[in-house]
């Protein structure tokens, strides 16, 4: 390993990418319009819930006819079409309607907000589906019905906001973009037109080369991780209850595992198209299925089994471990396990079938 | 002499293919050897197994008597047919990273000085002109103070000023007694530059020696050239073998006089009337045929 050959490599590439003002434009700007898309979005913390049609008589009557018209977090729409305003309950578009001239209203047995609706317009009395004939069960179900063994404790705490959720996994993917995309995709390009031909007939060896690879695209990686995640973080009062030591760590080594997955791909294909067609195959399902947008939670045990062969799984839970739950190292240790692993094994297959021409 | 590069029985396959069919070759230190053939011929396919570039299917490669080990690739000075070259450096940077891929390189101001490259040593790669993109590939391939040089078609594409002002570079560098191998299409580049020359087909040598000792081995007659028009080509025929090319005759004669006496006998008017020697071109269809290649 000669450093004068490595660090020759590596300065070349740093300032294609720089100068490339389209590329690294891009790269920046991409994560901040989608967090600040969502933030914007989801800028009202007072979000409505549930959303309710009201037939007839004016929104005060409404109010003053039944407590229910005055819960929070339901949105009550004033209709105007009985008969459309039925469709749409129907279609799941309202989750329940009221026609306060007839004292009527219409839920959807299929929705589950229109049966939520209906227990809280009802002040939850016991479903006749859930009520117990006999036996101990139905002991058990008086004594629940028993308001006073239930005792009301509050606690507070800060929300966790859809953004603050969202900001681990969308600089996570923007890693997995810039990595598979930054390094897979321009060594494939790099061998179809010639360049690493020529670098190959020069004393070069290809651990040199893709180190310099692995090093340039990380450092380019990580700062534009790091801006990126202090401008969001101050734009949007992103809470941060962990370390910000173990956040640079979690996400040095989920960025080296997705520039790993880049390396294998591009080891021997000369093909920009048939890259281009691998690299969006593996990161369009690696984006959905390891948590960026929705918790993996409540999705089919197959799929979150599934979803643990992607490094970009392993980087968003523990960065999302550490900026909310605020996990320690000792905590993390698993998912920086995984991600090291995971490198070593991606790079050890990317450099030995890795290819020049 | 002795030997810089001795190549024996070399075979190249793909497949089922044989690209290159046992060639033995020997190369002299300070001499240029021009490689040529018609396209699909092996040149580049043997000039990159000599490169240390592709790995033959048989055969051995020696390098001053010693098998090509990593050590060839410090002394060897390449330039492809064609190379991309790292986007969004200047000609500056893109000398500067080839200098520190070497252990030793020659000065930088040097081959900016001998590849006139100092006009647009600050330009992006991107923006350079056939003929520019041309004399910084040359400056690569001398980076290193190559003691053998391989060039695989370096001027194809270039303006015939830009071709001549290269061929002026190359003669520069035969003066530093490099030894070089050449492959061209151009048989004037080869008859200027080249000391001997290998002409190749369907993968096999079919020819060796310098242009003159060719030309001399393979030709012993002239060449007369007469416009057609006028002529009776069909009264002509029978008395002369001719070639029709276009609108003029060509004429192989051993004895110019007897052909001249035969045309005069013919009433052809020869105010027109050119005589020259063989060229590469000539010994090149010869050798290798008319009919087009892929």
């Amino acid at each position: 390993m000669s450093i004068k050959r490595f660090y020759a490599v590596l300065k070349a590439r740093n300032y294609e990418f720089i100068r490339d003002k389209s590329a690294l434009g891009w790269n920046f700007l991409f994560p901040i319009f989608i967090v600040a898309g969502f933030a914007f979005a989801f800028s009202d913390s007072n979000i409505d819930v549930y959303k309710v049609g009201v037939y007839g008589e004016s929104s005060q009557a409404a109010d003053d006819s039944h407590p229910f018209f005055n819960t929070r977090h339901i949105n009550f729409v004033a209709v105007d079409n009985l008969e459309k305003a039925i469709v749409k309950v129907e279609r799941h578009q309202l989750d329940m309607l009221f026609d306060l001239e007839q004292r009527r209203y219409w839920i959807n047995n299929q929705s589950p907000s229109g049966y939520i609706l209906e227990r809280v317009l009802s002040g939850s009395p016991p479903h006749s589906g859930d009520t117990p004939k006999a036996g101990p069960a139905a002991s058990m179900h008086s004594q629940l019905q028993d308001h006073l063994q239930f005792q009301k404790t509050q606690v507070s705490g800060e929300e966790i906001r859809y953004i603050d959720w969202l900001l681990p996994g969308v600089l996570a993917m923007n890693i997995m973009f810039s990595a598979l995309f930054g390094v897979g995709y321009v060594i494939v390009r790099y061998r179809k037109n010639g360049v690493l031909k020529r670098l190959k007939a020069t004393p070069l060896s290809a651990g040199e080369f893709l180190c310099a690879q692995v090093i340039s695209r990380l450092g380019l990686v990580m700062s534009i991780t790091i801006i990126v995640f202090i401008g969001t973080s101050l734009l949007l009062d992103i809470p941060m209850y962990g370390s910000y030591l173990n956040l640079f760590l979690i996400f040095v080594l989920g960025s080296i595992s997705m520039i790993s997955v880049g390396l294998l791909i591009a080891a021997r294909t000369a093909s920009e198209e048939f890259a281009g067609g691998i690299l969006n195959l593996l990161s369009w399902p690696m984006m959905f299925l390891s948590g960026v947008w929705f918790s993996l939670e409540g999705i089919h045990p197959w799929l979150q089994k599934l979803a643990l062969i992607f490094p970009l799984t392993h980087l968003i839970n523990g960065a999302r471990a550490i900026m909310l739950d605020g996990a320690g190292f000792v905590d993390i240790i698993p998912y920086l396990a995984t991600l090291t692993f995971m490198s070593a094994l991606l790079l050890a297959i990317g450099a030995y079938t890795f290819r020049w021409q | 002499m002795n030997p810089v590069m001795e190549v024996k029985s070399l075979v190249k396959q793909f497949g089922n293919f044989t690209a290159v069919n046992g060639i033995d070759l020997i190369l002299h230190g300070g001499v240029c050897l021009g490689l040529l053939g018609p396209n699909g011929a092996g040149k580049t396919t043997t000039i990159e197994i000599l490169e240390g570039i592709a790995k033959p299917t048989s055969g051995s490669v020696l390098f001053n008597g010693q098998p090509m080990g990593k050590a060839f690739k410090d002394t060897a000075g390449i330039m492809f047919q064609s190379t991309a070259l790292q986007e969004f450096i200047t000609v500056r940077e893109t000398l500067e990273l080839f200098a520190r891929l070497y252990p030793k390189s020659a000065p930088i101001p040097q081959l900016v000085e001998k590849c006139a490259l100092s006009d647009f040593m600050d330009r992006d790669t991107r923006r350079l002109s056939g003929g520019q993109r041309q004399r910084l590939l040359l400056a690569i391939a001398l980076i290193n103070d190559p003691s053998i040089l391989f060039l695989d078609e370096p001027t194809t594409g270039l303006d015939p000023q830009s071709r001549r002002n290269f061929w002026e570079l190359i003669q520069d560098i035969k003066q530093q007694n490099k030894t070089v191998l050449l492959t061209t299409h151009y048989m004037e580049e080869a008859y200027v530059l080249c000391d001997e020359i290998a002409i190749m087909d369907h993968g096999e040598i079919i020819a060796r020696g310098t242009p003159k000792q060719l030309l001399a081995q393979h030709f012993n007659s002239m060449i007369l050239q007469l416009p057609a028009t006028g002529v009776d080509t069909g009264k002509l025929s029978a008395s002369i073998q001719f070639l029709q090319r276009n609108n003029e005759i060509e004429i192989e004669s051993r004895d110019i006089n007897a052909t001249l006496q035969v045309l005069l006998a013919h009433n052809i008017n020869l105010e027109h009337l050119k005589i020259r020697s063989h060229t590469l071109d000539d010994l090149f269809l010869k050798l290798t045929g008319h009919e087009l290649r892929a």
